[in-house]
């Protein structure tokens, strides 16, 4: 019998760090962190964990000193959410283009002010382009599972990127699910010791992240993007080696009743697997409809996008997020995607749970009906009050 | 890769370091023109305590052969973060010749 624990997404996230054996996790312990690296800051103190816990006063010092760690060759580890993610936007490119693995989890949480610890996937979404892999996830089990999958994407020296696991708050951080636990002995045959290739070290001394001039600048962005084009084929074979080892599927996307759908709903992270259940009501009632889930929003997955929506006649695009003055990013990101495509169909952009109102499965129906009586717009507001 | 002085040329992108690593611009980019003040060392006071080379954000700050601070000025900016941190004062920051 494999080993089961109920745990809540705070602590599923820490044991997929305990699991992976980061060494070095450094975080600011006040709000907005959370039970993530409290957990571990117990198993460093207590011993379960033989890792070194960087206490640093800032968000923005916790990401500078995982980059620093990163560099000098450790598997590094850190959390966030929200205002601290903020705080830390400038070290977020020092990880990109320092082309470091580091890890972090990010609990979705709204911004502020006004002061909110609900969800809302701005905070993350907000800093899609600093390079940053970002996966969210829909499960605890996902969360655990993902953690290992992230180092093992980010460590490989064809990508070197840093990777984001996102859950949102409270639906997943602070909700208990049943989470099968990985062996440590198979966990370690499939994530090995990080082993960079350029480290700093003491004995042979580099600088890192000097000056660079107009003459070489571009072609070190265009290293960036040639590792998020790799990652495409890293990712396919870091889920294929965790599907034959541990027997759990992940895909860039994932897919509920798409094959023969007329109407299809592009969302992420829960309000996704709450849209799951939308779909069936919907079946029930004889509406053709399916649901794509977009798992990993950087790289962006293009080619399932294209394939899975490109047969729909409606596609519906729930975001829980805001970028003001555009509208939803998820949808501005699809309806980009498929500009170029002969086949596209229109497309409903809907704004949805901000600030962690509850998205229902009946709230998500009704996002049907209102695509069944009216013509695409880009920005549609569903459920302000009057 | 080839060296003009300091610089190091990069011939073609697969030469490039990655990370960004050992570009080698902190040693061409000489950077002690910028300065407006010019911190001198008093040896006489100066204990060798190493603080001024730890607080030194540019790395300007070397040993002498008697274990005294000195400064390069190669590199130097001028801060004076170093005559701020010395704690028997043996740094003092002297305006340059305009």
């Amino acid at each position: 019998m494999s080993d089961q624990k109920v745990l809540m997404g705070n602590h599923a996230l820490s044991w997929g760090a305990v699991t992976s054996r980061v060494q070095v996790i450094s975080a600011y312990p006040i709000t907005p962190q959370t039970q993530v690296v409290e957990l571990l800051s117990e198993m460093c103190s207590d011993g379960t964990l033989d890792a070194e816990f960087i206490k640093v006063e800032s968000e923005h010092s916790a990401m500078a000193a995982c980059i620093g760690a990163s560099a000098a060759g450790a598997r590094t580890f850190t959390a966030t959410s929200a205002q601290g993610l903020a705080l830390m936007h400038e070290m977020l490119h020092w990880a990109v283009g320092g082309r470091l693995p580091v890890v972090m989890g990010n609990i979705n949480r709204s911004m502020a002010p006004p002061w909110t610890i609900w969800t809302e996937q701005t905070d993350s979404l907000a800093q899609r382009d600093t390079g940053w892999l970002q996966i969210y996830v829909s499960s605890n089990q996902e969360v655990y599972d993902s953690t290992l999958i992230a180092y093992k994407i980010a460590e490989n020296q064809k990508v070197s990127l840093p990777v984001m696991i996102i859950l949102d708050a409270f639906f997943l951080s602070h909700t208990s699910e049943n989470v099968t636990m990985i062996e440590q002995s198979k966990a370690d045959a499939y994530l090995p010791k990080y082993n960079p290739k350029y480290k700093l070290d003491p004995k042979e001394p580099h600088t890192f992240g000097g000056l660079t001039t107009p003459d070489w600048y571009y072609e070190l962005r265009y290293n960036i993007q040639r590792g998020m084009d790799e990652s495409y084929q890293v990712i396919k074979d870091a889920h294929a080696e965790f599907k034959s080892m541990f027997g759990r599927e992940y895909g860039m996307v994932e897919e509920y009743k798409c094959e023969d759908a007329d109407v299809i709903l592009v969302g992420m992270a829960t309000a996704a697997s709450t849209g799951k259940e939308s779909i069936d009501v919907l079946r029930s009632k004889g509406v053709k409809a399916g649901l794509l889930r977009i798992r990993f929003f950087r790289p962006f997955p293009f080619e399932d996008v294209r394939r899975v929506l490109k047969n729909a006649k409606q596609v519906l695009v729930l975001d829980r997020n805001l970028c003001p003055g555009m509208g939803g990013i998820v949808y501005q990101e699809v309806k980009s995607a498929m500009y170029n495509e002969k086949n596209k169909a229109p497309m409903y952009g809907f704004i949805m749970g901000l600030g962690g109102r509850d998205i229902t499965v009946e709230s998500i129906v009704n996002l049907f009906d209102y695509a069944k009586k009216n013509d695409p717009q880009d920005i549609i507001w569903m459920e302000v009050k009057k | 890769m080839k060296k003009d002085g300091k610089k190091i040329i990069f011939e073609n992108a697969s030469d490039l370091p990655p990370m960004a690593m050992s570009l080698g611009s902190t040693e061409y980019n000489e950077t002690g023109s910028w300065r407006n003040e010019r911190p001198i060392v008093d040896s006489a006071k100066c204990t060798g305590c190493g603080i001024c080379w730890k607080f030194c954000p540019d790395m300007s700050i070397k040993e002498d052969a008697n274990g005294k601070a000195s400064v390069d000025y190669v590199f130097c900016k001028g801060c004076g973060i170093c005559a701020v941190e010395c704690p028997v004062k043996a740094i003092t920051m002297k305006e340059e010749d305009k």
